[in-house]
């Protein structure tokens, strides 16, 4: 049994011993749990992939004279002015104004929310178009200027749906090749496409959010961050494997950091073809080692994961709820899979290769004394479910 | 008899030499076996192509100083399709969509994505698929 005081006053010392969720089995196979759980105090875990519901809001201080955005675009993008006069919200998944979206499909989706994101974190100077109603205290009625990320007073990255704990496998029975938001999927079950880190994914190895809750410190996109709620549809009364492993999507991480902290490399936008745009996010999540059931569900392995195979052609645009089958994925990672007796390819629309950067990354700022875990100061629903909206008739 | 190899090449042909038969020579002339994966005229008459050549050492070698006389740029390492290192985030989504394993992931432990020009034919699905724009296609 160890403490965060204790943990955190090893890290200050320069004692901690930190493992990746990607080394952490072999470390326990080779240890024995009791000893591993004596001897380890945080295993780093990590996700890179898509994350459509992320965002940022900025400040962008006062013009001589005021105005008060009543409608702004940032390169073309618009953002939301629903707020006080000079902050902005901007949407991962908004267009560029004038994109032909879907028209001509499959649509290219060049640029949008997500690709202005990581161009403020690349610090390029961007074009800010505002225009005002105008009031007695703003009487500015437009606005034309340009402005990077160091121009800003705050640029706070607020993300409502993060980190999803698993995720669907999508496959296409129809006959037609569909454009989705899990990549182009070709008619006939011909591929699959799939997005966790698996192994190591944050919430797969706290599976029943012991460590992690409302206020865990995280490192988002390089940034030091933090939790600040369960993410929008978190849905943790689900189905779950023996060892406590969720077999669908279940829970998400609401989180925040300030974008000027941000690296460039693990903020970058995203363009899917036939769909539209998003933001891809680096996310490291450290899990301090506080006894020996934590350390065990640490060292789930890609072979206990399951995750379901949903038909994106009927079952998922129709909401029917129904499952292909289940695969784990050691299978997806080997790049073939088997679905009703044949063979299926299957693309990741998830970087393994990133996600291990970043748990590495973070073990090495733990190592060096620059980053310290936090105990939550609330945990998540550990029973939520997710209710459907429902098409009534006004009463 | 030395043996033979084969090298792909990408050549552009600036506008006065677009309309002379010159892969034509290439065959006819220095016994060379071609095949063309890709090729373009531009609106401005200028012409991109991509190509294996298959043959000796010195007939290859004849055969590209030959070209050279045409005002033809040969490029040898430039291939008609790039991936920018920075941009690939090594997610893996390109890999079934590539027809020949030009892009392939072979360590299964860092699951890096390796894109391997000689195998690429060019055929363009991962400049098309790629969410992050980090395959280009030169023409």
């Amino acid at each position: 049994m160890k403490t965060y005081e204790q943990i955190n006053g090893r890290i200050e010392s320069g004692k901690a011993v930190v493992l990746t969720a990607d080394e952490i089995m072999d470390y326990v196979d080779k240890k024995g749990l009791t000893a591993a759980a004596e001897e380890v105090d945080v295993v780093t875990t990590a996700t890179f992939g898509t994350m459509c519901s992320s965002g940022c809001f900025l400040n962008f201080g006062h013009s001589k004279p005021k105005i008060r955005m009543s409608e702004a675009w940032i390169a073309d993008v618009l953002v939301y002015t629903g707020i006080a006069a000079v902050d902005v919200y901007l949407g991962a998944t908004q267009l560029r104004h004038g994109d032909p979206a879907n028209m001509y499909p499959p649509g290219e989706f060049r640029y949008g929310g997500g690709h202005v994101i990581e161009d403020l974190v690349a610090g390029k100077k961007l074009q800010l178009f505002a225009l005002s109603y105008v009031t007695d205290c703003y009487p500015l009625r437009e606005i034309r200027t340009y402005f990077s990320i160091e121009d800003l007073n705050q640029a706070t990255m607020v993300n409502p749906r993060n980190c999803y704990q698993n995720y669907n496998v999508a496959i296409n029975c129809s006959d037609e090749t569909i454009y989705t938001y899990m990549g182009q999927l070709e008619a006939n079950q011909k591929n699959v496409n799939y997005s966790s880190a698996g192994q190591l994914s944050p919430l797969l190895n706290d599976p029943y959010y012991e460590t992690i809750g409302v206020g865990t410190r995280v490192w988002l996109a390089g940034a030091h961050g933090h939790v600040y709620s369960e993410g929008t549809q978190h849905a943790s009364g689900c189905e779950r494997t023996p060892g406590g492993v969720p077999t669908g999507g279940a829970g998400t991480l609401a989180m925040t950091a300030d974008m000027k902290q941000m690296r460039k490399e693990f903020v970058r936008g995203v363009s899917l073809r036939g769909y539209g745009v998003s933001l891809a996010l680096g996310i490291g999540v450290p899990i301090p080692i506080l006894n020996e059931d934590i350390l065990k569900r640490t060292c789930v392995r890609d072979r206990d994961i399951l995750a379901p195979v949903i038909d994106y052609g009927n079952d998922y645009p129709q909401n029917t709820g129904k499952t292909v089958c289940q695969v784990n994925y050691e299978q997806l990672r080997s790049g073939e899979i088997e679905i009703k007796g044949k063979k299926v390819q299957v693309g990741s629309m998830s970087s393994y290769y990133k996600a291990l950067e970043i748990a590495n990354l973070l073990a090495d700022e733990i190592r060096r004394g620059d980053f310290y875990l936090t105990r939550p100061i609330a945990a998540m629903p550990k029973d939520s479910g997710m209710k459907p909206l429902l098409k009534r008739e006004q009463e | 008899m030395s043996e033979t190899i084969t090298r792909k090449l990408m050549l552009y042909f600036p506008k006065c030499e677009c309309e002379k038969p010159i892969i034509y020579h290439l065959v006819k002339d220095y016994d060379l076996i071609v095949n063309i994966f890709r090729a373009k005229v531009t609106p401005e008459e200028e012409g991109y192509l991509v190509l294996d050549v298959t043959g000796t050492e010195e007939q290859i070698q004849a055969s590209i100083d030959f070209v050279k006389t045409f005002n033809v740029t040969v490029n040898f390492s430039g291939k008609g399709v790039t991936r920018d290192n920075d941009r690939c985030t090594h997610c893996g989504y390109c890999v079934p969509y590539c027809p020949t394993d030009a892009l392939i992931i072979t360590n299964g432990a860092t699951r890096e994505v390796i894109y391997n020009e000689d195998e690429c034919i060019e055929c363009l699905a991962c400049v098309r698929v790629c969410p992050f724009g980090a395959c280009t296609a030169a023409f």
